[in-house]
């Protein structure tokens, strides 16, 4: 198997006396999609956290590209889709000028772009089907073009490790759709996914692994061994426990 | 009187030049910086800040030494303290902002009531632009002119940092070296408009601009341009009605921006209330004719 580009080993996280990880270990290689699930409080924003170097972690070792997390971040290796409420989505900016954004890292200075950026940003518009809509402001827009955006703005960038927290919440099935092909497109050319969602039904189309979370790693494997209702209400609870 | 009489009658005197010159760098600087505080939602730090350089004011006056100093070394130790409260405590942001630069004002005042110098404490307070010196002018010159490039070379890592963190962090800009410069130019801003308008309304002149730009356009650089313009507009006519009317300058010059701003809330292109009203009121015809 190939080297990891994501490897995560024994990783502890707590805030306090609160434990959000414990022992939590997974690897991803390029060209795969690993799915986590887990309810609000399972802890996968504090492991988003830990791999983005933005979250201390107590005990174990995150490694991105066989190097430190901030070595990659450097490289412009990794993007990040933020949830959509963790955007300030009436903040005076067009599409564009986000998706400009993923190419900061490799900029000057004063980050001005030259044509090659404005050339990738195009590009990464026309890929998510958003050269259209690329002057409005970023809030005039549906819940699955907001997603697109910072799709876009990951591709502009040529990440190859995108995380993506909850992409389809707020989303609309035929944007979900959209979003779903786009990451399978970018995993066929290379790129790693690590993407937690809510969206059971859309897991066996989209990953090719899932991971159940729950402060610990519950389960690793493929998406219909992990979707029994044994295992999911082990990870939810009652709630999805008979789908 | 023609309107170009109007205009020059005030700068045959010395004083008033002067105070225009200080009104209008001080207007503009801040007015750039304002657009970024209102984004990131650190109105309340620029409250602070103004607050907090009380006591290095006053120490300057005692020292001898130019104000630009003393004012940002205890606005710098304000945002550090700040910083230093939050870090080590639960208390919430806006408490520890209270706290810390309540403490240093009254600090400011207690050492101003001590020293029987010629400080005087309304002067600093609510500004005296229209006695300003020579040594301050040069300070406040020189501060805007840095305090300015900076903004305009750094503006899109600034804009990026307003916006999402995460993503200046994922792409491996040092998010907390923004921060720092953001709030070390927060602190020599504050330097440069308390002697325009003193330290009670320095706030205004960081909060109102951005606020009022925002109302305006939905693109970050045409709010930045908007800022600067329409408060260097609604700052001189405050100056200018200050002369002609015998009215506090400071206070006109923060009103003025008031009312530019109170415009923008009616007029505004973006949700401006008047625009908006209107609006719903032609949908509702159409509506009702449908």
């Amino acid at each position: 198997m190939a080297d990891p580009i994501l490897s995560v080993s024994g990783v502890t996280v707590r805030y306090g006396t609160v434990q959000a990880l414990r022992d939590v270990s997974l690897d991803l290689t390029a060209g795969r999609i690993l799915g986590l699930l887990g309810v609000n409080g399972s802890g996968k924003s504090s492991l988003f956290g830990a791999i983005m170097g933005t979250v201390v972690v107590d005990a174990g070792r995150v490694r991105l590209f066989g190097g430190s997390s901030a070595a990659a971040r450097k490289r412009n290796l990794v993007t990040y889709v933020p949830q959509s409420e963790n955007v300030d989505w009436d903040f005076p900016l067009s599409v564009r000028e986000v998706v400009l954004m993923g190419r900061y890292g490799m900029l000057g200075f004063t980050r001005r772009p030259r044509r090659i950026d404005r050339v990738a940003v195009a590009d990464a518009l026309d890929r998510v089907g958003l050269a259209e809509l690329a002057d409005r402001q970023i809030g005039e827009l549906s819940g699955g073009q907001r997603k697109r955006v910072f799709l876009a703005r990951g591709i502009a960038q040529g990440a190859g490790l995108l995380l993506l927290d909850e992409p389809f919440a707020g989303v609309d099935k035929a944007s979900e759709r959209t979003i779903v092909d786009l990451l399978r497109a970018l995993r066929d050319e290379g790129c790693g996914i690590l993407v937690s969602t809510h969206d059971l039904a859309g897991v066996p189309e989209l990953c090719d692994e899932v991971l159940l979370l729950q402060n610990r790693v519950l389960f690793r494997g493929a998406p219909h061994e992990a979707l029994t209702p044994e295992r999911l209400s082990l990870a939810f609870g009652a709630e999805v426990g008979n789908p | 009187m023609t309107p170009i009489d109007w205009l020059f009658e005030p700068l045959q005197y010395a004083f008033m030049s002067r105070a225009l010159v200080v009104t209008a760098v001080a207007a503009a600087t801040c007015a750039f910086l304002s657009c970024w505080l209102v984004q990131i939602g650190w109105s309340l730090m620029g409250d602070a800040v103004s607050h907090a350089v009380l006591p290095g004011v006053a120490l300057s006056y005692i020292l001898g030494i130019p104000f630009a100093v003393g004012a940002f070394i205890f606005g710098a130790g304000a945002v550090a303290l700040i910083g230093g409260v939050r870090a080590t405590t639960r208390i919430k942001a806006d408490a520890a902002i209270g706290v810390v630069f309540t403490a240093l004002f009254a600090l400011g005042l207690v050492i101003i009531s001590v020293t029987p110098s010629q400080t005087d404490l309304t002067h600093i307070l609510f500004g005296n632009v229209l006695g300003v010196t020579d040594a301050e002018i040069a300070q406040v010159l020189v501060i805007g002119a840095v305090a300015c490039t900076v903004l305009f070379l750094k503006r899109r890592d600034l804009t990026l940092f307003a916006f999402d963190r995460s993503h200046a962090n994922a792409i491996g800009i040092n998010t907390r070296w923004l921060s720092v410069l953001l709030l070390g130019l927060l602190a020599l801003t504050v330097v440069v408009a308390l002697q325009a308008v003193g330290i009670i309304l320095v706030v205004a002149m960081l909060i109102t601009p951005g606020a009022t730009a925002y109302l305006l356009t939905k693109r970050f650089d045409r709010m930045l341009v908007l800022a600067v313009a329409v408060t260097l507009i609604a700052a001189l006519l405050g100056a200018y009605a200050s002369f002609y009317l015998d009215i506090s300058t400071g206070g006109a010059v923060v009103l003025a921006q008031s009312i530019a701003f109170a415009l923008a809330y009616l007029f505004g292109a973006r949700g401006g209330m008047v625009p908006t009203r209107l609006r719903m009121a032609r949908a509702r015809r159409s509506e009702a004719a449908a």
